[in-house]
């Protein structure tokens, strides 16, 4: 059976991880690498770098990070941020990225889906809807969620999907932060709708919040940030967790033989 | 010296990382007599099947792999580049493929067992249990998880072809072997420490 994946997001500003992270041992907590290591060790299923350098010249250090993560993490990963033409995703492919997350730029030009699906394949290409509940309806928000669109959820996810867009990102503003549980409604509103994978953000603050999210919920993955970064919920244990209640899940004991160096 | 095959499809420096990270020495090659005199090939391979048979095609790449592996060279496709082994797919109306290994490519149907519905594609870790013995498993428990991304999936001629299955709602091979030929539906390169252990067994064959 396909396991259920968990995925841990960091933020990265001029190629330095941003945000507390108190991993113990680690040397320098702001170095993506080697926090990149430490959750490849704990057997994360993937790993989401989310770049919030503001100025277009700094955008080259997350190129670097990217070609460096690609030479030592052999899971999957996806950089997002700032991503707003085909040649962004070039680079970002060219530098090792296994996948690229669009948000702001897929609702300004719904086409930069479609061609990167086109040029890239679909695996290459995941939405990120961040969204709102407003009424009866969830709706899009761009801009790192300060801009309203008007755009209902489930019409947007419908609507990447026919473009080619192999996965979506979604995160629910009103629970992000909160660490209170997912938006377990628009999660499985969307997931029901759509035949690619889901993975639900914003919310997951226990073992309980996650299975709800898997089950209830639908999604295919979960993403969260905090909980993974200041240990508590740490990745093997929220596995096993979830594993013992009858998820299906990878393990650190099912990661096989240290191989290679 | 492990080649990998450049056709134009998708990025191959993740399998080039792969095998750099655990010091096995390898090249990527685009043109078709790069092939001669080699002692490993890796056919990668992601997207569709019919631009990628295109693509291989297009320099004769396609008769230069048939000519190695018919020297006795150990030959690995990888994702779309093992559906590539085949003799066709039905994807985008048959395709003809290399006809390396007898049998077709198919789709998911997505029905899970009990009727529920699955995402096709599949997309993400899922287990491979091995049917025999083989060199390419060895160090690699049984039921390790593997990375898939994939809408069709291999439905070889004879049982013997086939080394690892995966079950998605319905269970696939997702390791085939014929002679000197193997194929991997998942990524190796992006499965961690069972993939780089893979790619090291590979790259450890002999001629057959």
């Amino acid at each position: 059976m396909l396991a259920k994946r968990i995925i841990p997001c960091l933020d990265i500003k001029e190629g330095r991880v941003v945000k507390g992270v108190s991993f113990l041992g680690l040397r320098d907590a702001g170095d993506p690498l080697e926090l990149a290591m430490r959750y490849n060790e704990q057997s994360a299923d993937e790993l989401v770098f989310l770049d919030i350098t503001a100025s277009h010249e700094n955008r080259g250090l997350t190129l670097d990070l990217a070609s460096r993560l690609a030479r030592v993490l052999f899971i999957p990963f996806t950089i997002g941020g700032g991503i707003s033409t085909i040649e962004d995703i070039h680079r970002i492919v060219t530098a090792g990225a296994d996948k690229v997350s669009l948000n702001t730029a897929a609702v300004k030009n719904p086409t930069l889906v479609s061609q990167g699906a086109e040029r890239f394949g679909s695996q290459c290409i995941v939405v990120a809807m961040d969204v709102k509940k407003t009424g009866d309806h969830w709706e899009v928000y761009t801009h790192g969620g300060r801009t309203p669109t008007g755009i209902d959820a489930v019409e947007w996810a419908l609507e990447v999907e026919r473009r080619g867009c192999g996965e979506i990102l979604l995160t629910s503003m009103d629970q992000d932060g909160q660490q209170s549980g997912f938006d377990l409604e628009i999660t499985s509103q969307i997931s029901s709708r759509v035949n690619i994978p889901v993975i639900a953000s914003g919310g997951g603050g226990t073992v309980d919040h996650f299975y709800d999210a898997l089950t209830t919920g639908k999604a295919d993955a979960v993403l969260a940030a905090s909980v993974f970064h200041f240990g508590t919920l740490p990745v093997p244990e929220l596995k096993q967790s979830l594993h013992d209640r009858g998820l299906c899940m990878r393990l650190v004991t099912q990661n096989g033989n240290q191989a290679g160096a | 010296m492990i080649l990998i095959i450049d056709y134009n499809v998708g990025n191959l420096y993740n399998l080039k990382n792969a095998l750099d990270f655990q010091g096995l020495d390898n090249r990527i090659v685009t043109r078709p007599e790069e092939l001669k005199g080699a002692t490993h090939i890796i056919l990668p391979g992601v997207g569709a099947f019919r631009p990628a048979m295109e693509h291989l095609r297009e320099n004769g790449m396609d008769q230069a792999v048939r000519e190695a592996v018919a020297s006795g060279v150990p030959f690995l496709g990888v994702c779309v580049g093992m559906q590539l082994l085949f003799d066709e797919s039905e994807e985008d109306g048959p395709s003809q493929g290399l006809g390396l290994i007898p049998g077709r490519i198919i789709r998911f149907t997505g029905q899970g067992s009990n009727g529920t519905r699955l995402k096709v594609p599949q997309m993400g870790w899922n287990k491979v249990n091995w049917q025999r013995d083989d060199p390419l498993q060895e160090g690699i428990p049984d039921g390790n998880y593997f990375y898939f991304v994939h809408s069709y999936h291999a439905e070889p001629e004879h049982p013997e072809d086939t080394l690892g299955l995966t079950d998605y709602g319905e269970v696939f091979p997702s390791v085939v072997r014929r002679g000197n030929v193997w194929g991997a539906q998942f990524h190796p390169e992006k499965s961690q420490n069972p993939g780089l252990r893979l790619l090291k067994n590979f790259s450890a064959l002999r001629p057959q």
